[in-house]
């Protein structure tokens, strides 16, 4: 099976390029994403538009509203639109398009209408950007009925899901995490779809179970390397989509361990770990050997002092912590 | 207002369409009104009476394909715009035979069929997802053309700004068509909004802009219909402020106190209808006749229409798991 090493981007690029060539309706818009702009901030939409054009690859004004309302009429006359909205934080200037009409308006329109519409935003903590431009905001979307929340963790899931996101047949947010996009791995050149809503797990343990997704799978696996070195045999559960999440793969990892720390790169209170390890507590009281324990972020904006950052993201060190207390 | 010497004018054909399309809305919008005041019906209603003349205009020159959005006071689009009104009667009154399955309601009507694609309650939200429509219409290489409807307080919202300026810098097929009835809610025009008239700003988007007697089927003809042969040209958006009034505030139950005094008793003495139909018969475009005979028809469908609604079953409580995505959600 021939590979090429890439890293998350390049994924994207690579996903993107595939999804266009193969379907005339797919369509890409976004601040910057046209070659005359350089082909994205972060280069991931790289091509498209000088190989198809600028009515189907299309640079906005910095217009986040437009930029989704856009998307959404589009997708509702039979489109495929891949949205970008360059970073996280400025979904929220758009919230009323994606809370209001791109997730509602299947249900809304009594299924007569639908809106197929990814939306590809980056974010994360790491890189000193601060309260505006780094926020893991998964959770207020995953909150939301009608739209599916993808979290990939290594390349060739970038690839893979980003392709389900697009020939969903509804919308989707797709989350680019920083603190994993740069972990290049060989992905398979024929890497197609990985289905939405299915949980991965990456490394198979025995005594605990660790929930995770984006970022935070890459200081979970650092974390695991550490308690292997400790004799604790830890399962990685990467969960890919964040809404809906795979309870079954889950809670069969938990049942199997009987200790589960979820850990997320988003602000700790109320975020999806709450969900999660109540779900799993209700399902499998009696079963457990310990309470499930979470990690997050601690409830303040994302700091940019390199020292207050590097304290705001849960480390490797903290996920071990937390799960050699597990195992006392 | 502004209507260029070689303006498109309506012919008689063209006047009684408007007027039938006019009487169609009117005679509906009563028929809420009365089944609510009976108790027959629960819903919030956003009356649209006196503002007939903008939407049966521009739907006399759309076609069947043509799409639009639409926004909470927004049941005369739709009228207008040859929605079927038993389906829609299902849906306000909340059953399955609605056009959203008793899903969406008053505020969310939705109808694909005849191009009524978004109905939106919230204040502006109708032009960020015509851009999209529109940009499809491009995409298609067709020359359907979309009409986002809003008020005038929507032109205080930043998806007014965004959407002009988009539309115009992509040559977007679209026309917004916003009704100025004078009051956003409860604030009048000028506590609300910067400029005399909202089509100065189209200045600041690039596109054409005007201010229409939006209660004179002439004006309105000339420039909408200006508008929807520029869009299908590919010469882009045009914005239209069309003047007028709202006879029952802004929602059913509404006192109207915010108004002054006599304002809406001289708003109701230019009621667009009894005028419209005045002229119609004084220029001998239709008879007393032929104009009765329309309105006895369009009662009975209207009634006919009603009866079914009212009768119709509300939804399964399953649905509440359907259409939430594609597939349905597990219970």
């Amino acid at each position: 099976m021939s590979t090429t090493k890439m890293n998350s981007l390049q994924a994207v690029n690579s996903a993107l390029h595939q999804a266009l060539g193969e379907d005339e309706k797919v369509i890409v818009l976004g601040e910057d994403v046209g070659d005359r702009e350089g082909g994205g901030v972060t280069g991931a939409t790289k091509g498209l538009s000088d190989k198809y054009g600028d009515l189907r690859v299309r640079s906005t004004p910095i217009s986040e509203q437009a930029i989704i309302g856009a998307g959404i009429g589009a997708a509702m006359a039979g489109y495929k639109p891949v949205a970008e909205i360059m970073l996280m934080n400025f979904t929220t200037v758009a919230m009323d398009m994606i809370f209001n009409h791109a997730a509602k308006l299947r249900f809304m329109s009594g299924g007569q209408t639908s809106v197929p519409l990814t939306i590809r935003t980056l974010t994360g903590a790491g890189w000193q950007t601060a309260g505006q431009h780094a926020d893991h905001l998964e959770g207020w979307f995953a909150h939301a009925a009608g739209m599916k929340v993808v979290c990939p963790s290594n390349p060739a899931d970038y690839k893979g899901l980003l392709l389900s996101c697009i020939q969903d047949p509804d919308p989707c947010l797709f989350i680019e995490s920083a603190g994993s996009l740069f972990v290049p791995m060989d992905v398979p050149d024929d890497q197609g779809p990985i289905p939405l809503g299915k949980a991965n797990v990456a490394i198979q343990g025995k005594d605990v179970t660790i929930v995770t997704w984006s970022a935070q799978t890459v200081r979970a696996k650092a974390a695991i390397a550490e308690l292997d070195k400790l004799g604790i045999s830890a399962e990685l559960v990467d969960l890919r989509t964040v809404s809906p999440w795979d309870r079954d793969t889950v809670l069969a990892s938990a049942e199997k361990t009987g200790r589960v720390l979820v850990a997320h790169e988003a602000v700790r209170d109320f975020g999806p770990g709450a969900e999660i390890s109540a779900t799993i507590q209700e399902e499998l009281f009696g079963k457990l050997k310990k309470p499930v324990r979470r990690l997050g972020a601690p409830k303040c904006p994302v700091p940019f002092a390199k020292v207050l950052e590097d304290a705001f993201i849960v480390q490797p060190d903290a996920m071990v912590a937390a799960v050699v207390d597990l195992m006392s | 207002m502004n209507t260029a010497n070689n303006a498109p004018q309506p012919d008689p054909e063209a006047l009684v369409d408007i007027y039938r399309r006019m009487l169609r809305i009117e005679r509906n919008d009563d028929a809420i009104l009365t089944t609510i005041r009976k108790g027959r019906l629960r819903m919030p209603y956003y009356s649209a009476r006196g503002q007939e003349v903008i939407a049966a205009t521009v739907s006399h020159l759309l076609r069947k394909e043509d799409q639009i959005c639409t926004i909470y006071r927004g049941i005369q689009d739709m009228v207008a715009k040859d929605m079927p009104l038993k389906p829609l009667w299902a849906e306000i009154a909340g059953g399955v035979d609605g056009t959203c399955k008793g899903k969406g309601g008053p505020m969310h009507l939705t109808h694909p069929e005849t191009g009524v694609m978004v109905t939106t309650g919230v204040v502006g939200s109708s032009m960020p997802i015509a851009n999209g429509l529109a940009w499809a219409s491009l995409l298609d290489g067709s020359d359907r053309v979309v009409v986002a409807y809003f008020g005038d307080g929507a032109s205080n919202i930043g998806a007014f700004h965004e959407s002009l300026n988009l539309a115009s810098v992509w040559k977007l097929p679209v026309l917004f068509v916003c009704s100025n009835n004078g009051y956003a809610e409860h604030t009048s025009f000028s506590n609300g909004t910067s400029v005399d008239q909202i089509s100065k700003r189209a200045i600041g988007y690039g596109m054409p802009g005007y201010t229409v007697d939006g209660n004179d089927p002439w004006d309105m003809y000339a420039h909408a219909a200006t508008a929807v042969e520029r869009a299908r040209a590919g010469e882009g958006p045009t914005l239209l402020e069309c003047m007028t009034f709202r006879f029952h505030g802004h929602v059913f139950g509404d006192d109207s106190k915010y108004m002054a005094p006599g304002e809406l008793d001289a708003a109701k003495a230019r009621d667009p209808l009894p005028i419209f139909r005045q002229r119609l018969l004084d220029e001998g475009h239709a008879s007393e006749d032929q104009l009765d005979q329309m309105r006895e028809e369009i009662e009975a469908e209207v009634a006919e229409a009603r009866e079914f609604g009212l009768a119709s079953a509300p939804p399964s409580v399953e649905e509440l798991r359907r259409d939430v995505f594609a597939g349905e959600m597990a219970a």
